[in-house]
């Protein structure tokens, strides 16, 4: 199997790196360039930029901060918030991107993944899933910072995307995400047997046994998380460490 | 004096990355979509991601594949990396038979989404993996493989994989839930990553470092 891909999440307002819970109450955290330089340095596989406001602004201030970071970060880097055409999409590859992941702009208009897919190939088109348990094992996908609701059950939506061309899902549980109680490994697991490509599960790591449960128990492909970095409660060197003790696949790094 | 490298510019893919990678590496590169400055490249990379077909097609268009060919002809170093790797053989099969541009004979082929035991194998093959000799007597020493450490993983993203018709062409490889990647190709002077060194941190700074100042000894 290919190592579980450890995946640092920045969530960014404006210039800053910010971090909520559930998506809200946000709380300024620092620079996002210092931050995304010290995870490349400690190892991390892969970043992941969400811009928290882009869809209410309409637009997306990531551009000059991932021209910057491309600079110096030589591993994969995501951007997502307020992409809602293929032109956006051009002009975050341009600016240092390699993949972008989208959300409102395909529940609007869902022909938009094939042609992101068609035109720079499925690797790069992420599908973006905020996901909110309705009960009974059920999912609603939503949108805005998991503020709006879609009517879009997250199975079916993610299954439909596949078909349209997503090269990847990431999947955010509103519930969980910022709280440290763990990911939503039922939903994980659901979609992730659902799909063939693979699954980021995002929100709810506070612990080193949620990383072990969400790819043991939910199959994910790749885990991302925030809290547990920006406040230093667990280093990478730490969870790198925990994870191939428990017999998880992650890339060694030397230092 | 910085290392003369020339990136060409076709319109597929995340230039950007390896221009600043190369840039990391002390280089200059050239980016650029004239014919003529590709056929009298020092050195020429070849990047890109997306479909065999789509490259093929922008290639064509820009009147690119002769001088590729041209350079080529000339023994200079030259590096096709993921897509770029994958055009730099015979045929690809992606959105039907299309003909590369032929510098390696082989093929370039979907990477079955059954194991042989009928298992699932998530396609895309996203993430880290490591390279691994193609076969005993595969040496690294004086590649663009040299020196990159005892662990070497690198980053993937791909759902094609190129097979050389002569397996002696075959560098490194990397396994996927069972199936054998060609992760790295060489003839001569032509080399081929599936991988992107552009995103493999500082294992892949290592190889476009290596390719740079290649020719004779890397150490």
């Amino acid at each position: 199997m290919p190592n579980i891909r450890l995946i640092a999440r920045l969530d960014v307002k404006g210039p800053s790196l910010i971090k909520g819970i559930r998506l809200e109450g946000v709380r300024v955290i620092g620079d996002p360039g210092e931050y995304a330089r010290a995870y490349y340095q400690q190892g991390i596989d892969e970043l992941l930029y969400v811009d928290a406001v882009a869809s209410l602004y309409q637009r997306n201030s990531l551009k000059e901060i991932v021209r910057r970071a491309s600079e110096d970060v030589f591993v994969p880097m995501t951007v997502a918030g307020g992409v809602r055409s293929v032109a956006d999409v051009e002009e975050l590859l341009r600016a240092g991107a390699d993949k972008v992941a989208i959300n409102t702009a395909a529940t609007h208009r869902p022909a938009l993944i094939h042609e992101i897919s068609r035109r720079f190939g499925c690797q790069c088109m992420v599908l973006s899933i905020e996901a909110k348990s309705v009960g009974n094992g059920r999912w609603e996908a939503h949108v805005d910072s998991g503020r709006e609701p879609t009517g879009l059950e997250v199975l079916e939506w993610a299954k439909r995307a596949v078909d349209l061309g997503a090269g990847e899902i990431l999947l955010t549980s509103v519930d969980r995400e910022g709280t440290r109680s763990g990911f939503d490994c039922d939903l994980v697991r659901r979609v992730a047997s659902a799909v063939t490509v693979p699954v980021i599960a995002s929100g709810g790591m506070g612990s080193l046994a949620h990383l072990r449960e969400v790819v043991e128990e939910g199959g994910a492909d790749a885990v991302a998380f925030a809290d547990v970095l920006h406040y230093r409660r667990l280093s990478l060197a730490q969870i790198r460490t925990f994870a191939l003790d428990a017999g998880l696949c992650v890339r060694t790094h030397a230092a | 004096m910085p290392p003369d490298v020339t990136v060409v510019d076709y319109g597929m893919g995340n230039v950007g990355s390896v221009l600043r990678a190369l840039a990391a590496c002390g280089a200059e590169p050239l980016l650029t979509r004239e014919p003529e400055k590709v056929a009298s490249a020092t050195r020429l990379i070849l990047p890109g991601v997306g479909a065999f077909a789509d490259g093929m097609e922008e290639l064509r268009r820009r009147n690119l594949i002769k001088p590729i060919r041209s350079f080529a002809q000339s023994g200079r170093p030259f590096l096709g990396i993921c897509l770029g790797m994958q055009m730099m053989f015979s045929t690809g099969e992606e959105f039907g038979l299309v003909p590369g541009l032929g510098l390696i004979p082989g093929n370039v082929r979907a990477i079955p989404s059954k194991g042989s035991h009928g298992e699932t194998r998530k396609i895309p093959h996203i993430g880290w993996n490591r390279l691994t000799p193609a076969s005993a007597d595969a040496d690294w020493r004086g590649t663009i493989l040299d020196g990159i450490g005892p662990d070497p993983a690198v980053y993937f993203v791909h759902s094609y994989s190129a097979v050389p018709d002569n397996p002696r062409h075959l560098l490194a490889r990397c396994d996927y839930a069972g199936y054998g990647i060609s992760a790295t190709v060489r003839s001569g002077q032509f080399y081929g990553c599936q991988f992107h060194p552009e995103k493999s941190g500082p294992v892949g700074l290592r190889i476009l470092h290596n390719f740079l100042r290649g020719g004779a000894d890397f150490s």
